[in-house]
């Protein structure tokens, strides 16, 4: 892999261009690997790679039915933020929150990280209590976050309305350190990085089938024929109950509709990310000046990447009473992605009943801020049998009743 | 725009009228019954790529709940029907028959 720097781009103009390679290898599948990991969105690349650089595990496939970040990766408005309640997400999103800040020189792939600060906004009473609750939380888990009055929110974003009339904005949780990242950059630093360390991405590879023997994984079958494995990792956001009927086993999630959408672009009007939970609606203004808006999920179980149109227009007209000059603009386009949502609304990071065979799904709507630490937590488990990250969002947390119950990735909340 | 016929008020109702209530006929474990399935009960719906049934509330309308088949790959309906029924009857299983044959869904396919 040739790095990339300034003096390459500097020896790249002089020859025309001519010298750059592709970025990953497209292999055809070896017969065996050590381990397959399903799923080549953010977390599955982000899971191979932490095999690779912190256990040396590099015999390593990850198969991709799609195109690797063409799945939730590539459809989520890339807040990142770690101001959560419970002590186990608070870790785990905090962890990677922190991986990100050095991400792009770790990978030598700019993932244009901008901690530019998060606010989530508290439009009720009940919020208000429930964010000061949270900056305490936060601050004896060691994530600096702040609750901040009406004024400091004005002073941040100068276009917010404080005095809707319905839901008028009494403070907000803020996280100097939140921020974005550019989400397909994400997982083409990840894959670039896995693919110099030898690693085969297969895309256009349906995962049809998981082979077990004596109840451990042997391998998969896929559209481009049976692999052996040692390990499997199920890594497949929307489609996580499938492999697992595949496996043998149920998971407690199911699967809706996740819609966003962008403006036309407009100069630089808001430099923060703002989100408002109470009216279902969070925006932030990208690089190239659109305003990019998510809301809440759609009510039904959908695999069908399309949303429906009701919830687009409830986010936006709830947004416009906050913000009021979005009202002129032009929306540009819409999309949806189809989310895993559990029970207690927080991940699964865990093994399975079948041995040898590991999950990591059910992020919902809010994963891709923990791209990175879910990937150091589940290469953990997968290399070593456990990872103090991961122990609290096992599978039996369920049965057992230690729900982390966040609404980390829920309906709303990013 | 999905649109479902309420049987309980004769009114072809658009999403906006209704609110969706999550998978149908699920069969209810209280006081008793063993931890797997308590469990099962609480956490573990379908979620088929495929025949769904699931419940809604005419909410904008007469109020009422009633039950749809319904697809989640291709959000085609296959039809509605009351509520006040442990399975669906025989023309909804029919007509999804009809459409998807080899549907499964726990004991009623
Ligand atoms: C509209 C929207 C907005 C969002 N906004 C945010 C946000 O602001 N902040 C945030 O933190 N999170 C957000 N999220 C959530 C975030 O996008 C996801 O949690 C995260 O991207 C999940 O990553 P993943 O790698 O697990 O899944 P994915 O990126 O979906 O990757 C899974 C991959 O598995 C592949 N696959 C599935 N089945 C098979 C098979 N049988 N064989 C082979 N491959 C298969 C798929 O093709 C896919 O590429 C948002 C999501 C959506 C949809
Ligand atoms: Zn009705």
């Amino acid at each position: 892999m040739k790095h990339y720097s300034a003096f390459a781009v500097a020896r790249e103009a002089l020859r025309s261009h001519t010298g750059w390679e592709r970025a990953w290898r497209s292999p055809e599948p070896k017969k065996r690997y050590d381990v397959i990991i399903v799923g080549a969105g953010g977390h599955g690349l982000a899971t191979a790679y932490y095999l690779g650089k912190n256990y040396g595990i590099q015999n390593v496939a990850i198969i991709e039915k799609g195109w690797l970040g063409g799945g939730n990766t590539g459809r989520n408005t890339t807040i990142i933020r770690s101001n959560y309640l419970q002590d186990p997400s608070a870790a785990i999103y905090e962890k990677s929150r922190s991986l990100y800040e050095h991400l792009s020189q770790d990978l030598n792939y700019n993932l244009m990280f901008s901690p530019r600060g998060v606010i989530m906004l508290a439009q009720t009473h009940h919020e208000v209590r429930g964010y000061q609750r949270t900056a305490h939380a936060n601050a004896l888990q060691g994530v600096p976050t702040e609750w901040i009055g009406p004024q400091r929110v004005k002073e941040l974003v100068p276009i917010i309305n404080l005095e809707g009339p319905r839901y008028p904005v009494l403070g907000g949780l803020w996280q100097e350190r939140g921020g974005t990242a550019r989400h397909d950059a994400v997982a083409w630093g990840y894959a670039r990085a896995c693919s110099a360390m030898g690693m085969d991405i297969i895309q256009k590879c349906e995962v049809t089938g998981v082979r077990q023997e004596n109840g451990r994984v042997t391998g998969v079958d896929t559209t481009k024929g049976a692999i052996e494995c040692e390990k499997l990792g199920i890594v497949v956001a929307g489609h996580s109950g499938q492999l697992a009927e595949m496996a043998g086993f149920r998971l407690p999630l199911e699967a809706v509709a996740l819609q966003a959408l962008v403006s036309e672009p407009i100069k630089p009007c808001m430099d923060v990310v703002v989100m408002a939970n109470t009216v279902h609606g969070y925006m932030s203004q990208s690089d190239k000046g659109e305003m990019v808006i998510g809301g809440g999920t759609d009510g039904f179980n959908n695999y069908t990447q399309r949303g429906s149109f009701h919830h687009i227009e409830e986010t936006v007209r709830a947004l416009v009473e906050t913000f009021p000059m979005i009202s002129r603009l032009k929306m540009l386009r819409q999309w949806g992605g189809i989310v895993d949502m559990t029970g207690d609304r927080s991940p699964i990071l865990s093994k399975t009943p079948l041995g040898n065979c590991f999950i990591n799904g059910g992020w919902g709507t809010g994963g891709f801020k923990a791209i990175p630490g879910s990937g150091w937590g589940m290469a953990q488990l997968m290399a070593t049998g456990h990872s103090p990250l991961t122990e609290a969002f096992s599978l039996d947390r369920f049965k057992e009743g230690r729900f982390i119950d966040e609404s980390v990735a829920a309906g709303v909340a990013h | 725009m999905l649109i479902l016929h309420c049987p309980c008020c004769g009114v072809d109702a658009e999403e906006t009228e209704l609110h969706a209530g999550g998978e149908a006929h699920i069969k209810r474990f209280g006081p008793g019954s063993d931890d797997d399935q308590f469990h099962d009960y609480l956490f573990m719906r379908e979620n088929p790529k495929g025949v769904h049934f699931e419940r809604w509330q005419h909410a904008n309308g007469c109020g009422k709940w009633f039950h749809a088949a319904r697809c989640t790959a291709t959000l085609e309906v296959f039809g509605t029907y009351r509520a006040q029924t442990t399975e669906p009857p025989k023309d909804i299983r029919d007509a999804i028959t009809a459409k998807r044959p080899g549907w499964v869904w726990r004991e009623f396919s």
